[in-house]
Parts: C-alpha cells; sequence; structure tokens
C-alpha cells in the first residue's frame, strides 16, 4: 500500500512538473529563465504580465474578451439548440426518427476538419469571415446542434427519465411542448450543466476553427493571439509568452476546481452508459 | 425540412381512437419542431458543405475566384496525391506514426494508473482529478507553447537530463525526434481514458478476483485473465476514441512548426498539412481532395476496429452493450 502511494506520488510529481515549471517561469527575468533552471524564481518578475499583456496592438484584454464572448455564446448555442435536438430524439415519436438518430451518431465521429474547407467558402461567401461580425462562423453551427457529441449526451441522459412522468403528464393533457417544459427540461438539469461545461472549456481551448475564421488582429480569440508569440522568436518573448499563456489557462483551470467531480462523471455517463 | 410533407401523409391506420390519431400527428410535429435547428445544421453546415468539397475535389479552386469558375480536372488532385505529391505521402507517414505510438502508449499508462488507483483509499479522488487536469489543458494553444519550451536546447528537459551529465539534444528543432516530444504531449494527457479505464475497473466482479486466489493464479494470471477480458469494452471504446482523436491532431504540431509541419516536414501531420494545401497555398481543390481520402481512411479505420473488436472484446450478459 506504501508502494503504491508512493509510485503514485511520484508519476504525480511528473505529470504535475509541466504546469507548475510554467507558472514559475511566467515570473522569471529573462536572464533568469536562461541561467535557473529551479522551479521557483530567485526573483519575481511580475512585470512579465504587463509587458505580455500590451505586447501587440491590440491588447490581451481584449483577445480574452473575445475568446469569452465566443465560449459563453457557444455554450448558450450548444445548450439550447442540443437539448431540443435531445428531446425529440430521446423521447417524441415522429416518423423517420430512427434514420435521424443513426445519421447523428454517423456524425460524431465525423472530423470536423474535412469540412472546414467549404464551410469557409460558404460562409465567406455569406460575407461572414472578416465582416462585422466576425464571430458568425464560430457560433452559428453551436446554434444548429452540429456538435453531435452533446445531442448523444443529453439523449442518454433523457432516456433514464421514467417514461411514466411523460404519460401522467398526458393524461394530464399536456402536449409535448408542456411535457419538454415541465417534465423534461427540469429534471434534464444534470446533463445540461456537463454540456455547458465541457462547450465551455473545449470552445475556449479551440484553436483550428478560429485560426480558419478570424482574419483581424481585433478579432483574435486567445489561442491565435498567443500563436503571435511563436512569431516574434527573440528570447526575451519567452516570458511575456508563459505570461499569457498561464492567463489563457486560468478559466479552464477554475471550470475544474468548481466542477471537478462532474466533470470526471461526465466523462463517464457519456462514455460507458451508451 | 420535411416538416410539412410528412404532417400531410396519411396517419397510420393502426391508431384505434381519434383522441390517439391526433396526439401521434401533433408528436410527429412537435418532433419535427424540436428538432429543425438540428436538421437546419445538418443541412447547411454539414450535407451540403460535404457536397460541396466532394465537387472541388475534382477541381482546380482557389478562393480568390468565385465557386462556378473552379476548373474540373478531373482525377488530377488525387493522382497527384497518390503519385506526385512527396509530402503528401510524408505527412501519411507522420500521422501514421504519431498515431501507432502514441496511442497504446497513451492507454498503456491511462491503465496502469487507473490499476494504481483502483483501491479503496484516502484522497483518491484528488488524485483522479490531478491526473485528468492535463487532459484539460493539453489540448491548448498555451500549453504547446509551454511543452515546446520545456524541449527547447535549453529547456526544463535538457536542464534534468544535465543532472545526470547527459546533454541534450534541441529536441524539438530536431527532426528525428521533434515528433516524439509531441507525442509525448499526447501521452501526459493519458487522464481522460484512464477515468473511463478507472470506472471500468470498478464494474469488475472482486468475486472473480478471490476465486482466481483460491486457485493460486498470479498477480499477471490475474490481469491477462480477468482484468483485461473484463475490460474490454471499456479498452474498445477507449482505443477507437483515441486512434480517431490522434489521427486529428493539429494544435501541438501547429506551435511547435509555427504552422509549417517543420523542422524538414518530421511534424506535418495530415490536418496540417490539409490546412497549409488550403488555407497558405490556396489550393482548395487539392486540399479538398486531401479531406475525403481522410474522411474515407478514417471511416475504414473505424470499420476494421469494430471488426477486429468482435474478436476480443467480450460483452458480459447484464451490460446493455
Amino acid at each position: 500500500m506504501r508502494l503504491r502511494l508512493l509510485i503514485l506520488v511520484i508519476i504525480l510529481a511528473v505529470v504535475l512538473y509541466p504546469l507548475v515549471w510554467m507558472v514559475g517561469t511566467s515570473l522569471k527575468s529573462p536572464q533568469e529563465i536562461v541561467s535557473n533552471i529551479g522551479l521557483i524564481p530567485r526573483e519575481f518578475t511580475p512585470g512579465n504580465f504587463a509587458e505580455g499583456w500590451s505586447k501587440f496592438d491590440v491588447s490581451f484584454g481584449r483577445f480574452f474578451l473575445n475568446s469569452a464572448l465566443v465560449s459563453l455564446l457557444t455554450v448558450a448555442g450548444n445548450t439550447i439548440s442540443c437539448l431540443l435536438a435531445a428531446y425529440a430524439l430521446g423521447r417524441l415519436r415522429f416518423r423517420l426518427r430512427g434514420v435521424w438518430f443513426a445519421v447523428m451518431i454517423g456524425t460524431l465521429l465525423l472530423p470536423g476538419h474535412v469540412l472546414i474547407i467549404p464551410q469557409y467558402i460558404l460562409f465567406r461567401s455569406l460575407g461572414w469571415v472578416g465582416g462585422d461580425w466576425p464571430y458568425l462562423p464560430l457560433l452559428v453551427p453551436a446554434f444548429l446542434a452540429t456538435e453531435a457529441f452533446f445531442v448523444f449526451l443529453i439523449v442518454q441522459f433523457m432516456r433514464g427519465i421514467p417514461r411514466e412522468l411523460d404519460e401522467a403528464a398526458v393524461i394530464d393533457g399536456a402536449s409535448p411542448y408542456g411535457i419538454f417544459r415541465h417534465v423534461v427540461l427540469p429534471l434534464s438539469r444534470p446533463a445540461l450543466v456537463t454540456t455547458a461545461i465541457f462547450s465551455f472549456i473545449w470552445t475556449w481551448n479551440d484553436f483550428f476553427r478560429q485560426l480558419v475564421f478570424l482574419s483581424e488582429l481585433k478579432d483574435y480569440t486567445a489561442p491565435v493571439a498567443l500563436t503571435l508569440f511563436i512569431d516574434s522568436t527573440s528570447e526575451s518573448a519567452v516570458g511575456p509568452m508563459f505570461a499569457m499563456s498561464l492567463l489563457s489557462l486560468i478559466p479552464v483551470f477554475l471550470f475544474f476546481v468548481a466542477f471537478q467531480r462532474l466533470l470526471v462523471e461526465g466523462i463517464n455517463t457519456s462514455g460507458l452508459k451508451g | 425540412m420535411t416538416a410539412s410533407t410528412v404532417f400531410a401523409e396519411p396517419v397510420a391506420p393502426a391508431a384505434p381512437r381519434p383522441g390517439r390519431r391526433v396526439r401521434r400527428r401533433r408528436e410527429n410535429l412537435a418532433g419535427y419542431v424540436f428538432l429543425s435547428p438540428w436538421l437546419l445544421g445538418l443541412l447547411g453546415i454539414t450535407a451540403v458543405p460535404m457536397l460541396i468539397s466532394l465537387y472541388l475535389s475534382f477541381t482546380d479552386y482557389s478562393p480568390l475566384i468565385s465557386l462556378g469558375d473552379a476548373e474540373w480536372v478531373g482525377l488530377d488532385n488525387y493522382r497527384r496525391m497518390f503519385t506526385a505529391d512527396q509530402s503528401y505521402w510524408h505527412s501519411v507517414t507522420v500521422t501514421i506514426t504519431f498515431a501507432l505510438v502514441a496511442v497504446p502508449l497513451k492507454l498503456a499508462a491511462a491503465l496502469g494508473v487507473a490499476m494504481l488507483l483502483n483501491r479503496t483509499m484516502r484522497g483518491i479522488s484528488v488524485f483522479r482529478g490531478l491526473f485528468y487536469l492535463p487532459s484539460l489543458l493539453g489540448g491548448s494553444v498555451a500549453l504547446a507553447i509551454v511543452w515546446v519550451s520545456m524541449f527547447n536546447r535549453d529547456g526544463a528537459f535538457n536542464s534534468f537530463l544535465a543532472l545526470f551529465g547527459i546533454e541534450g539534444l534541441p529536441w524539438v528543432s530536431d527532426p528525428d525526434w521533434a515528433l516524439y516530444t509531441l507525442i509525448l504531449l499526447a501521452i501526459w494527457q493519458f487522464g481522460a481514458p484512464m477515468v473511463i479505464f478507472l470506472a471500468g475497473l470498478k464494474q469488475v466482479p472482486v468475486e472473480l478476483y478471490e476465486a482466481a486466489s483460491v486457485d493460486g493464479a498470479s498477480a499477471w494470471r490475474k490481469f491477462v485473465h480477468i482484468t483485461l477480458p473484463m475490460l474490454s469494452p471499456v479498452i474498445f471504446f477507449n482505443l477507437v476514441l483515441e486512434t480517431i482523436n490522434g489521427f486529428q491532431g493539429f494544435t501541438s504540431a501547429f506551435v511547435l512548426s509555427n504552422g509549417t509541419g517543420g523542422p524538414v516536414d518530421s511534424t506535418l501531420m495530415y490536418t496540417l498539412n490539409l490546412y497549409i494545401k488550403g488555407f497558405s497555398e490556396l489550393e482548395m481543390g487539392y486540399a479538398s481532395a486531401m479531406a475525403w481520402v481522410f474522411l474515407i481512411v478514417i471511416g475504414a479505420i473505424t470499420v476494421v476496429l469494430f471488426t477486429t473488436g468482435r474478436f476480443w472484446v467480450h460483452y458480459s450478459d447484464n451490460e446493455e452493450r
């Protein structure tokens, strides 16, 4: 038992090392980044944060705001649209339901990279890329329930809600809309919370779509803006780069701290009970 | 989309009472009302773009011209991909290497740590959570930046090696090693499959191990004859998920190479190559052909995994699937 614990602690130290090293480095001066290999800076240099914040023509505050805007709206879009689709596919009987369900499962494994080029062409012809509403290409798909994973997750959850509740509501004269509002919606809250949290984290971390669809500096989200640091290769940029990288991970980290249990159980319910 | 036509169709004659018939019709309509955003997305965001992409794959098209002016070139893009484009095959090799090395090692790490954690002891949920943390952070640009710096010539990894008197390499700028730093980053994120393994391990009946102990089975035999078969559905699930994810690695390769796939194309993952062809070189016809081949290969791999899965995945009777 002791040995087991010791092994676990060693593995954990190795796993967490990069994160701790990141925090340490973000507080080191350029000289110290090269000379001091330890985790803790000899001299704390919070200046990296100020320097990184205003490193580019647009401040990082704006990039973080952009990221927050995109992420929160995506959360709203995913939660609402996937809930509606899941209610239809999971609880209602209608023509071709089986076919649509199969199609939804099919899109689960569809790699997003395959569609990016035609989507780009389509959105650009609609004037959505680099237009007045630069985030439409990122948000519209979310409001149209294209993230099949969440539809699936909510369907699976709804299947666990007893049918008798629907039947009782029908006897009381409830329509499918009434059942949705008064029975299924309130009882689906745990699945919706899981959807919201995962969709926030995934969107906040997402890079590929944001890289493709955002063309102007002022519209950049945090991940796209971080790549600007890679372009500037000078040694002195490492501290600010680490400082901004660290800041960009904080929202996800806070979500992790607040919802750890839910996140861990979320992958279990979606993964195993399928 | 088809709500009106479906609604107009005659209702199934089996319905005995008119009240019931009306209710079914209402439910049918409601189904399509609730499904409509998804149907719209399926059509506009998925199906139509897929068809556009298929069409483009037979054309020479740059986004500077309108879609109608795309020049039809037949199978030229596919021919070029399979016979003339060296970098294409290179990216295929890089991607397969990445998936073949990263996925088994990641799953092995996940299973190993899950088994270490599968004991009732205090603080287990803290361990579980902390091991899971890299899975949440690891896919980000920020973490890729940290990772690349860590394996630089004067990065933390070489400082660590120096403690043992070993002189390290500039791992991320060495074509022989760059991809392996990305593989390591993928393995580092073993927490998500670990959590799933852990849940699976909890389902294995303790009686099986007890019976095996009575028969004098060694720990290794118990692992091979009880743990692995009982866990095979979960192993299968993780294998499918991680393989499909592994083939789509993009962010870390982009960050390491600053979007070029370098050094010397050694991190030219398939999706990165697709991005470069489509959005840097603006050869969207060719990139669409690449995307379709990718889709077909991913589909084929999934089918192969499911087919071979029949031979080694055991489902116990009381489970749904």
